[in-house]
């Protein structure tokens, strides 16, 4: 079954088209990963998806229901959670009301969202922090943290936005165990931009790579980081 | 920043207690001059308290209270004068046309995306030309204002609002711990969880389900309505009301001191900043008649000294490190 379906998805910035006939669909409970060289389009394809740009064409659907051009709460609504690639904590909270605040969007009882704050936060290992400012946190903390408050919100669908940039290689382990858990156990179905292949490699089941815009690989991740032209435009090297 | 109702220890509940009782003796073992300066400072610890919600909750800067304390004043004497209709019914009705007219603003501003400085601006400019506008509405008294009837001295009529400052002291210490209450109630539940967000950041809190317009509206409605009872009872207590005294852009400033003095944000804040402010201010004017002095201007001055002081040493306000020393941080 189908969660997400993107076809023909176009933005542009001042004549660039950052995103250019984009077309591409997830499958319920999967993990797919959207690599590329910086400018290629893969946050902008996010920004679209989750409701904080509009689209100048194509369309976005998710669990059959047409979300194109719905701003970032009613997306949220509709079952997506994002993080942001450069984090936006709410600082002068503590890190378990930053995660309440996600989890209020899907109960309105503040014990019971408080609760579900801390499980989530038990899961993303920041439970020992839940007291603190969320400005005190380290940079690694902070990702852990958008994830934890974009989970929070119960979503269908996660868009992780380079989550993993700026963590130790045991810390990204230790993310996409947690991500591995929560599919398996959950469900969930994850849509990942990342740099650093470690987790791509680890964690997706198929790679969707996008170049100026357009997708030129898709498929099963062993087979794309073969790709001849993914390796040009993107991994480097020459194909043995 | 435990957000959550701490349970407080033995001595500050003791202080509480105090504090509390203090308060509600003070009309009888104060004279007139110091219960002036209560009443004062009781009325800038209400208003103060409504604009913190608006900025200290939801982050929305207005910088044109006073176009609320001018409703609120209008609004009741109006309807007292020309209707009958006492101050116990007209200060509702009052809040009510405020929080309208807040929600209007807010609905324009954010509908159109002001956001920051010029959201500031557009308050200013709204209470403002409702001064002016004010000044030519020879029915409401002009440029002049309206007069409340005065009573004699020692009556005391509840309904109609007509009494000494005794009565005012009371009002509006109901009014503070009401505020306080309901601030308190609005902070821990998902409405204040979802300004604070919004504060923080309006784009990550979108991205969690908020929807930005409908709680920034109801922080500037709720606010203004607030402010507005603030107004009826001030203009009910002095007994006169001008465009310029009401709507004063003066005003409007005076009323945000207390609670950037005290904390912005925080609960206590605006309460303890109005306090410090009043009571400093009072006690440097009383210094200086003393002293035969006459120096125009000197308390707005001095106001303006303090919140260069806080801003500089203090830029969360006296109240989160007074919290911390207090054990309640």
């Amino acid at each position: 079954m189908v969660l997400l379906e993107v076809t023909g998805l176009t933005k542009s910035f001042r004549g660039l088209k950052a995103v250019a006939g984009a077309s591409f669909a997830i499958e319920t409970g999967a993990i797919v990963a959207l690599i590329g060289p910086n400018g290629a389009g893969k946050t902008t394809c996010f920004n679209l998806i989750a409701g904080a740009l509009p689209p100048d064409a194509g369309t976005v659907v998710l669990d059959g229901r047409a979300i194109t051009g719905f701003s970032a709460d009613r997306a949220c609504h509709a079952g997506i959670g994002r993080t942001f690639q450069v984090v936006k904590p709410f600082v002068q909270l503590s890190v378990l009301d930053n995660v309440t605040v996600g989890a209020l969007h899907a109960t309105r009882d503040v014990a019971a969202a408080q609760r579900e704050a801390w499980r989530v936060l038990e899961l993303l290992h920041l439970d020992h922090k839940a007291g603190q400012l969320a400005g005190t946190l380290t940079l690694p903390e902070r990702k852990r943290l958008e994830v934890a408050r974009a989970l929070a919100t119960q979503p269908k669908l996660l868009l992780l936005d380079e989550v993993m940039a700026g963590l130790r290689p045991t810390e990204i382990d230790e993310m996409v165990q947690v991500f591995r858990r929560l599919n398996r156990e959950t469900g969930l179905t994850i849509l990942l931009v990342e740099h650093v292949m470690r987790a791509v490699m680890a964690l997706a089941h198929r790679i969707i790579v996008l170049h100026q815009g357009r997708i030129i690989a898709e498929g099963a991740p062993d087979q794309v980081v073969r790709d001849p032209a993914v390796l040009e435009c993107y991994l480097g090297g020459a194909p043995a | 920043m435990s957000r959550s109702a701490p349970a407080l220890p033995g001595r500050v509940r003791v202080g509480l207690i105090l504090a509390l009782a203090l308060l509600l003796a003070a009309p009888w073992v104060a004279g007139p001059y110091l219960l002036s300066v209560l009443v004062l400072a009781l009325y800038y610890a209400y208003v103060g308290q409504a604009w913190n919600v608006m900025m200290g909750f939801a982050g929305q800067l207005s910088l044109g209270h006073a176009l609320y304390v001018g409703l609120g004043a209008y609004v009741s004497a109006t309807l007292y004068l020309h209707a009958g209709i006492g101050p116990w019914a007209g200060a509702p009705i009052a809040a009510l046309v405020s929080a309208g007219a807040g929600a209007v603003i807010g609905f324009l501003a954010f509908r159109f995306g002001i956001g920051g400085v010029y959201f500031a601006l557009l308050t200013i400019a709204f209470a403002e030309f409702t001064r002016i506008g004010f000044e030519h509405i020879d029915w409401l008294g002009g440029a002049g204002g309206l007069f409340l009837p005065v009573v004699a001295r020692g009556q005391l009529d509840i309904v109609d609002l007509r009494g000494g400052p005794r009565l005012f002291y009371y009002v509006l210490l109901a009014l503070t711990a009401a505020a306080l209450w309901l601030c308190s109630r609005l902070k821990h539940s998902r409405i204040g969880y979802y300004w604070l967000a919004i504060r923080e950041d309006p784009d990550a809190a979108r991205a969690l389900g908020i929807d930005l317009f409908r709680y920034r509206v109801l922080a500037a409605a709720i606010s203004a309505g607030m402010t507005s009872i603030g107004g009826t009872v001030i203009a009910f207590y002095y007994n006169s009301l001008t465009p310029a005294d009401s709507f004063g852009s003066a005003k409007s400033i005076e009323i945000i001191l207390g609670p950037l003095v005290g904390g912005l944000g925080t609960l206590a804040g605006p309460i303890l900043g109005a306090f410090v402010l009043t009571g400093l201010g009072e006690a440097l004017r009383a210094l200086l008649d003393a002293t035969g002095h006459q120096v125009p201007g000197a308390t707005q001055l001095f106001y303006g000294l303090v919140l260069l002081l806080v801003i500089k040493y203090l830029p969360n306000g006296i109240w989160p490190g007074l919290a911390r020393r207090l054990g309640l941080g």
